[in-house]
């Protein structure tokens, strides 16, 4: 008896420990209210219209004054299949055989000019990106290949209706450039938006001063009751990297949302200690290899194959981690996802092989074979961007070297470098980059199809069997039966047909001060930047 | 004939009669700091020529396992972050920084001083709208013409050699022609004009040969810049590129990220570059204090 007393004893006395630390650590992580977030940003958003940019530089500052129709879930922004709402009640069930998406508005949202956000501003907008006027560009609209038309039955509620059924469909609905614009303002000037900024968002713009900073403060009126948190934000622009990691280092910015090498992770660890909190993530973006298909001699399959045997990726994965941010071996879907190939797969495609005597060996009998002139030096066109564009091309280029081909690396500021790949197309071999933002692999690999489809192909090829592929694995709801459509595209980009190369899948580095809670990583550095969520622990 | 000419003559006549050993006992005498500037240039220069034999490592092999070792009797200068020794891609890099250096001051101090003396010879409206051109050149800091040269012609060893060039012109031209003005003056050539030469043999028998003293001066100082701009160039990511080994373009890929963790990688390249730019300067003063008889009289 009295041991059991004890027993009872002892247990509640367990329990309330446990509540009372439970209880602590719930209020350590209550979100706190107040404050302005500075965070530094690496370049200036060439406008301030997220449907026709695609660059970062956009969505850091301007993400946080526009609402989406839905996102990924800012609390598990990694998982690439939690999707959520924004704008919308509740996450659809489609229908008439998965092609009728039917969304429920939130009432009582308004813009930041007061007026009521309706049905009829997210048809407006969803037109504006998926059917866009001749002279009006809209960098997404082909994510949206699956749309038939969009509808606004009553103020609340609108209607996607669907070619066929598509797994890419929602995952292309929860891009984060796809801002709610306002009708009347788009009805007014459909380039409005380039030059102003109008949202519905958790904080309301203030200024930009260009080249120096954004500032943006609380939207008292957002529709999450509670949210934001912070009294508003300051977007440093800083373009070297060194300042934006002595800003960090000095606290004069809390957080940089793109990426930082392992070794500025490092330093700014040593220094601050356990005032500094690190996330890490596999990322969604991929620097590739595309030899040029125009000209000789890589407009030879053996030739091109043996540029992808010559590399050690799982040798390079474990070094370039040290010094760049690259880091994970992965075929042409993100690492990860359901569609991915897994390690046994990819080591079954020639570049990937785990014997790189052998690969290389082979490498040398096809280059001999193709009859490559290896007394010449090849032209490696790269991107003027250090991280991770440069170093990759240095490690490349000593890769080649060891199968005996001599490349110089021709490294251009990025316009051009786009000059080269579009127009002047003088080069041998080029680095390339596909960066995504919600992970969606069937459409995230429309870069590797023929360039009368793809705008943003430039090895200059046609190869209508991976289209082919890529159209009935789009047009396929089994994700079985994806899968291995994928890994036949895959087979054929990467190694029968040899189009171009994958390198090494980027890893996102984000070290940031302690006090900053609330965000979480994704694998996009476009993703998850509303801040609503965010706060500071000060 | 008036004597003016006796008294221009001797200055040049001299120099060319002197012996070189004349000439090297004179300057270790007079310009100690100046010889001591050649022997960094020698010493360059040797370092380029051997680079194959003196270097131990292929400077362009990454070795991963090695990466941003620090300096040891293995890499006498550590490695950087590729794994590559850093002393080897010095020594490799004073052929970039020679090559660049040599070509860019000799081609663009050769045009100036052909476009200086023609300038200075014909005058009139020829060297009015010249100059007034040069004037555009040299409106702006050499650094800016380099650089916008670059954005014109793009990135790489030629396009950098080209570059550096272009800007070097105006100003060696400049200093040839107010030379080459009073050179155009002396009753010699006068004479030769009137017993009917070509305009060529003047400028090329006449009047080139007695501004050769400015001409070495420049091309001496410009060396120096030259290679200061190469790698000022290729530390803005803009000149050179990876693999390359070139001094700027080293001290680019470890100054910022590396500078704290492993400095010698950042080190050693601008020691190199602060060396062979000091070398070529004490050599040129060397050279301007012994060829300027002004100078030399003091």
């Amino acid at each position: 008896m009295r041991s059991g007393l004890l027993k009872i004893a002892a247990s509640a006395a367990a329990g309330a420990v446990l509540a009372l630390g439970l209880g602590n650590a719930i209020a350590a992580e209550t979100p706190k209210r107040g404050g302005t977030l500075k965070f530094v940003i690496p370049a200036e958003p060439p406008s301030y219209d997220g449907h026709r940019e695609t660059t970062f530089a956009l969505v850091h500052p301007i993400a946080p004054f526009y609402s989406l129709l839905i996102r990924p879930n800012p609390d598990n922004p990694s998982d690439s299949s939690d999707f959520t709402c924004d704008l919308c009640t509740e996450m659809p069930k489609a229908t008439d055989g998965g092609k009728k998406y039917t969304f429920k508005l939130k009432s009582g949202v308004t813009f930041h000019d007061g007026s009521p956000l309706t049905a009829a501003d997210v048809k407006a907008t969803y037109d504006k990106i998926i059917f866009p006027p001749a002279d009006v560009s809209s960098a997404r609209k082909a994510y949206f290949v699956m749309v038939d038309n969009v509808e606004a039955p009553d103020d609340l509620t609108v209607v996607f209706n669907l070619k066929y059924p598509s797994g890419a469909f929602i995952p292309a609905l929860a891009t984060p450039f796809n801002f709610i614009y306002q009708k009347a303002k788009l009805d007014q000037d459909m380039k409005w938006y380039e030059k102003n900024i109008l949202g519905s968002g958790p904080f309301v713009f203030v200024e930009h001063q260009a080249g120096a900073l954004f500032k943006g403060k609380r939207n008292d009126n957002f529709y999450v009751e509670g949210q934001p948190y912070l009294d508003g934000f300051e977007g440093i622009i800083a373009e070297k990297q060194s300042l934006r990691v002595q800003a960090i280092r000095g606290d004069r910015a809390a957080i940089e949302f793109r990426g930082f090498p392992p070794k500025s992770r490092d330093d700014l660890k040593a220094a601050l200690g356990d005032d500094l909190t690190v996330q890490e993530s596999d990322w969604n973006c991929v620097l590739i290899i595309t030899p040029n298909h125009d000209v000789a001699p890589f407009n030879d399959v053996r030739a091109r194959r043996a540029l992808t045997l010559a590399v050690d990726r799982w040798g390079g994965s474990k070094y370039l981690s040290e010094i760049a941010i690259v880091k994970t071996v992965g075929g042409v879907a993100f690492p990860g996802h359901p569609l991915a190939a897994t390690k046994a797969e990819l080591e079954q495609i020639a570049g990937y092989w785990p014997d790189i005597a052998k690969s290389r060996a082979e490498s040398k009998k096809l280059l001999q074979e193709a009859g490559v002139d290896l007394s010449k030096t090849y032209v490696l066109n790269n991107r003027g961007v250090d991280q991770p564009y440069t170093i990759v091309g240095t490690w490349l280029i000593d890769q080649w070297k060891q199968v005996g081909l001599n490349f110089e690396q021709r490294v251009q500021p990025t316009g051009p470098f786009y000059d080269t790949l579009r127009s002047k197309r003088d080069f041998s071999v080029s680095l390339d980059f596909n960066c995504q933002s919600v992970v969606n692999p069937l459409l995230d690999i429309s870069k590797f199809l023929s360039n009368d489809i793809s705008d943003s192909q430039y090895g200059g090829y046609i190869d209508r069997d991976v289209d082919d592929l890529f159209n009935k694995m789009n047009q396929e709801g089994d994700q079985a039966k994806q899968r291995e459509y994928m890994r036949q595209f895959e087979k054929l980009t990467l190694d029968e047909h040899a189009n171009n190369f994958i390198t090494l899948w980027w890893y996102r580095i984000i070290p940031h001060r302690a006090y900053l809670k609330g965000w979480n990583i994704s694998p996009s550095h476009y993703v998850n930047n509303d801040l609503a969520n965010v706060w500071l622990d000060q | 004939m008036s004597t003016t000419p006796m008294a221009a003559e001797p200055t040049e006549a001299r120099i060319e009669r002197r012996s070189v050993w004349h000439f090297m006992r004179r300057m270790l005498r007079t310009q100690p700091l100046g010889v001591a500037g050649g022997l960094i240039v020698l010493l360059m220069v040797l370092m380029a020529i051997f680079a194959d034999v003196v270097a131990p490592y292929d400077p362009t092999a990454n070795s991963f396992e090695y990466m941003s070792e620090p300096p040891s009797w293995q890499f006498l200068l550590g490695t950087d972050q590729f794994g590559r020794d850093i002393f080897s891609r010095i020594i490799y890099g004073a052929r970039t920084a020679l090559l660049v250096g040599f070509v860019a001051s000799f081609v663009g101090c050769f045009l100036g001083l052909v476009l200086g003396v023609g300038s200075a010879y014909f005058g009139g409206y020829v060297d009015l709208i010249f100059q007034r051109f040069l004037d555009v050149f040299m409106s702006f800091p050499i650094i800016i013409l380099a650089l916008a040269m670059v954005a014109i012609f793009g990135t790489g060893l030629d396009k950098v050699i080209l570059a550096i060039t272009i800007p070097i012109i105006p100003r060696c031209a400049r200093v040839v022609r107010s030379s080459a003005l009073a050179i155009r003056e002396m009753p010699y050539v006068d004479a030769a004009r009137s017993i009917g030469y070509s305009h060529s043999r003047i400028i090329l028998r006449h009047m080139i040969p007695n501004v050769t003293a400015p001409f070495l001066i420049m091309l001496t100082a410009f060396m120096g810049q030259a290679i200061l701009l190469e790698a000022s160039l290729s530390y803005l990511g803009l000149g050179v590129q990876e693999p390359i080994p070139a001094w700027g373009l080293m001290l680019q890929g470890g100054a910022s990220e590396y500078a704290e963790s492993a400095p010698w990688i950042a080190v050693f390249p601008g020691l190199a570059i602060t060396l062979a730019v000091f070398g070529f300067n004490l050599f040129g003063d060397a050279v301007r204090d012994t060829l300027d008889p002004r100078l030399r009289s003091q």
